[in-house]
């Protein structure tokens, strides 16, 4: 991202170190990753080194360094969909597609990540697509769900920014 | 004063436009737990059914109301009638009921759950009160009052139903007399560790500082929890004024809500709220004419647990690696930019607008001696009731898992609370009494409410091997004990879960356990091996059963057991085969099947879609090979 992108990002924002990891999750809501010349960008406006913002970064799981898949699919490896077979779906996604977590198909479609949690543990076990959640999720419905991916590579997946385009959690029908 | 007697006449008026109209309302609860219901497609219905009808109706949408198992839940309330709510309402459904409902006068009272009325009405309908449905009774709404009663996106809602008349009981107290309520309450901070409030709010008031701080932790990173996030998403504003109140009793002019990413809706709603608070006064500069100045900023979180640990929470707000610092000095004392910083849970906070209100003495009937209040907990897992729930503490774990939750389909094994650093009891401590005491002495935690309910096709050397991953995976990095004994332990027990497991390893887990339990930097690291040291001591059996009959019972630990089909249970419906994506079920239709065991990979599809509890785990036949690993 360029040197006036992030001062537009930044601009309620104090430059001051603390402002560091709000800046980073606005960089990445808007491009999905965080580049080598935004991290070069930042580490000017703030005046701190670039060191510093990769070790912070690289702490917190959120933050990703390489462009992301088109679609994003996350399993939730949280304490009630592991006891409702969580493990399950992701060793489902391995086989399906070869995936484990944090990896990218090699054409670039499907990303994939274990998550811990999303809140919605009476649901459980729960995925979430492209920011939609499916709740009471089992292996067969799983596949379903990995195969409309791989033959529709068109559905968006763009960050939820606004309000339209917060995870909407929708119910699968058995 | 006068400027809030306003506002609030306002907002009472607005409430009662609503309530007293001539007009339906409807209710429908769109929580992410709604929603992951698919209540958002109900909604569209409803909006469907309603302009097909051409009827004018108010529609609130709602925060959770409790019971997720029955969602999406649709509530209506037809004028002169009481509200009344209909469970697992999908978009058809939605359509027959309202159609029923507005057009035939019908309220089919076969379909709903229960009613917001009196008694008669139940003599009249057949209907039962929704408080009285099994899963509620026990219950007492404190802390979650309004979810599920207000549109947590308005803040008229929450005016008119007494909403900041804590705050202003706080205005009159001063701050001495606020934190002389608090202490009467008896209430203890609900993060976990139980921290007396008014003890916190004393040491940060007499702290020197040119500035302090209130930092409300909404970070909830127990997975299997979500009391806090069901709280912010259903009425935000009692969060926010219990903030409020805080930071007058200290003296803080800042305020931040560090919120999970995860919970984009919460963010979200915070964000709404906030807005609205400046707009009607109640924050910024000279709130209300009493001269406290007051702001409050949403600060999202990046993803590590351990961020929900105070000290590694403010490295965090500084733009840090959020890794923990020795305490003293307490944040309290010295915290955020080096300022005294008080941090609550999100819970607290919650209960303060009703302590203020209501005063320390109504609350402290609540509960035990000691352990007063209520307290909610998200009951998850095996449970046939799930969703969240509030008690009044000291209620057994009787009463929750078997009253409130329904029990379990397959028999029941264990409860486990506290999260990742908390512990996993067995059956004989079922008549626990659920307060800070006994949950410690038992060997778990309370920690922030998390209940997950297990069955016996839970594993528990599985489970104390999965809290472990997560431990090893969010532990910091910073104090050796943790970093490294997380590793021994989860290393150890994947051996056990693979059939290596040989009785020295149970001292190793013993051992590594104490040195972590008495030299790790943070919380963190010196609760890490509660999950183990708990299943160790009171599921012992089953560890052995992994390490002598290489067996797991329970099915989970894939190399040590295989399936089985029990002939005379199998009606040959063929679902199992349909399901096994290994080709390893054969069979004919209404006969028995058969598992080919060499190609059966153990993935458990059909053990999962097997209605007749027909395909079992047993012992694996062969002798195995046993690898050495190095
Ligand atoms: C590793 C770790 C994680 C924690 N996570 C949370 C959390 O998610 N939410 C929370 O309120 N407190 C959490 N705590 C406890 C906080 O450090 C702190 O005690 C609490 O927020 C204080 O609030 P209270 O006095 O209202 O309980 C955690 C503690 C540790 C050691
Ligand atoms: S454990 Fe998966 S949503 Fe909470």
């Amino acid at each position: 991202m360029e040197r006036s992108d992030i001062i537009q990002l930044s601009k309620d924002l104090v430059y001051e170190k603390g402002s560091l990891i709000p800046l980073l999750q606005r960089v990445q809501q808007t491009e999905g990753y965080i580049s080598e010349e935004s991290i070069r960008e930042i580490a000017r406006l703030l005046k701190i080194s670039e060191n510093h913002i990769y070790g912070v970064a690289s702490f917190y799981s959120q933050f990703r360094f390489q462009k992301p898949g088109k679609n994003k699919l996350k399993v939730c490896l949280g304490t009630a969909c592991h006891v409702q077979g969580g493990q399950l779906l992701a060793q489902e996604v391995e086989k399906q597609l070869g995936l484990h977590s944090g990896e990218t198909t090699p054409d670039g479609n499907i990303e994939y990540e274990e998550v811990m949690c999303l809140g919605c543990c009476a649901q459980a076990a729960v995925v979430e697509i492209n920011g939609l959640i499916y709740s009471k999720m089992t292996s067969e419905k799983l596949i379903k769900k990995i195969n409309e991916l791989t033959s529709h590579s068109e559905i968006s997946a763009s960050l939820p920014v606004s309000e339209e385009e917060l995870p909407q959690i929708v119910e699968e029908s058995a | 004063m006068q400027r809030f007697n306003q506002i609030k006449q306002n907002a009472l008026k607005n409430w009662k436009t609503i309530t007293n109209s001539s007009l339906p309302v409807i209710y429908i609860g769109t929580a992410s737990c709604g929603r992951a219901a698919g209540a958002l497609k109900t909604l569209e219905a409803i909006q469907g059914t309603l302009q097909e009808l051409n009827q004018p109706a108010y529609i609130l949408q709602v925060g959770c109301i409790g019971p997720c198992y029955l969602e999406p839940l649709m509530d209506i309330q037809l004028p002169g009638k009481p509200r009344i709510s209909y469970s697992k309402v999908t978009p058809e459904k939605a359509h027959k009921i309202l159609q029923a409902a507005l057009v035939g006068d019908d309220l089919s009272p076969s379909l709903a759950v229960g009613h917001f009325g009196d008694k008669e009405f139940t003599k009249e309908t057949g209907i039962p009160p929704f408080f009285d449905l099994a899963m509620l009774k026990p219950q007492v709404r404190i802390i979650l009052r309004n979810c599920g009663f207000i549109d947590p996106e308005n803040l008229d809602h929450y005016l008119a139903h007494d909403g900041y008349a804590g705050f202003m009981n706080a205005l009159e107290k001063g701050p001495t007399g606020v934190i002389e309520e608090v202490k009467e309450s008896g209430l203890r901070g609900r993060g976990g560790a139980g921290f007396p409030t008014y003890k916190k709010w004393e040491i940060c008031r007499n702290a020197e500082g040119e500035d302090k701080y209130v930092i409300c932790n909404a970070d909830e990173g127990d997975p299997g929890a979500f009391m806090n996030r069901s709280l912010i998403e259903g009425d935000p504003h009692a969060v926010l004024e219990g903030m409020l109140i805080a930071g007058y009793a200290i003296g803080a002019n800042h305020g931040y809500v560090y919120v999970r990413a995860e919970y984009p809706l919460a963010v979200l709603r915070l964000g709404k709220a906030i807005q609205q608070m400046r707009q009607a006064g109640l924050l910024g500069i000279d709130i209300l004419g009493s001269g406290f100045n007051f702001d409050i900023n949403v600060k999202e979180g990046a993803g590590a647990f351990v961020c929900g640990e105070e000290t590694a929470m403010i490295a965090s707000l500084e733009g840090e690696r959020g890794m923990p610092r020795p305490r003293p000095p307490f944040p309290a004392e010295k915290g955020l930019n080096g300022m005294p910083t008080l941090i609550n849970n999100t819970e607290t906070f919650g209960i303060l607008p009703n302590v203020l209100r209501k005063g320390g003495k109504w609350f402290s009937q609540f509960g035990t001696k000691g352990n007063s209040g209520t307290k909610t907990f998200s009951l998850v897992g095996k449970a046939r009731h799930t969703g969240l729930i509030e008690v009044p503490l000291g209620m057994t774990l009787r009463q929750i898992v078997f009253d409130i939750g329904g029990g379990t389909i397959k028999p029941f094994k264990a409860v486990q609370t506290g999260g990742p650093l908390g512990g996993c009891l067995s059956a004989t401590h079922l008549d626990t009494p659920v307060d800070y005491e006994n949950m410690r002495a038992s060997g778990s935690i309370m920690g922030s409410g998390g209940l997950i309910v297990l069955d016996e096709s839970t594993c528990i050397v599985d489970l104390a091997r999965y809290f472990l991953t997560f431990s090893e995976c969010e532990s910091c990095g910073k104090c050796t004990p943790c970093r490294i004994g997380s590793r021994i332990l989860l290393e150890t027990l994947e051996k056990i879960a693979r059939g290596e497991g040989v009785d020295e390893d149970l001292d190793v887990l013993y051992r590594v356990a104490d040195t972590m339990q008495r030299t790790a930097l943070c919380g963190a690291g010196q609760t890490a091996p509660n999950p183990v040291l708990t299943t160790l001591k009171y599921f012992m059996n089953e560890y052995q059963t992994h390490i002598h009959g290489r067996y797991c019972p329970a099915g989970v630990c894939t190399e040590l057991f295989e399936y089985r089909i029990i002939p005379e249970k199998c009606p040959g419906c063929g679902r199992c085969a349909q399901v096994c994506s290994s080709d390893a079920i054969y069979g004919k239709k209404k006969e028995p099947y058969s598992i080919d065991t060499e190609k059966c990979i153990r993935c458990r599809s059909c053990y999962e879609v097997c209605k007749f509890d027909a395909i079992v785990p047993v012992p694996v036949s062969q002798p195995m090979k046993v690898e050495v690993t190095l």
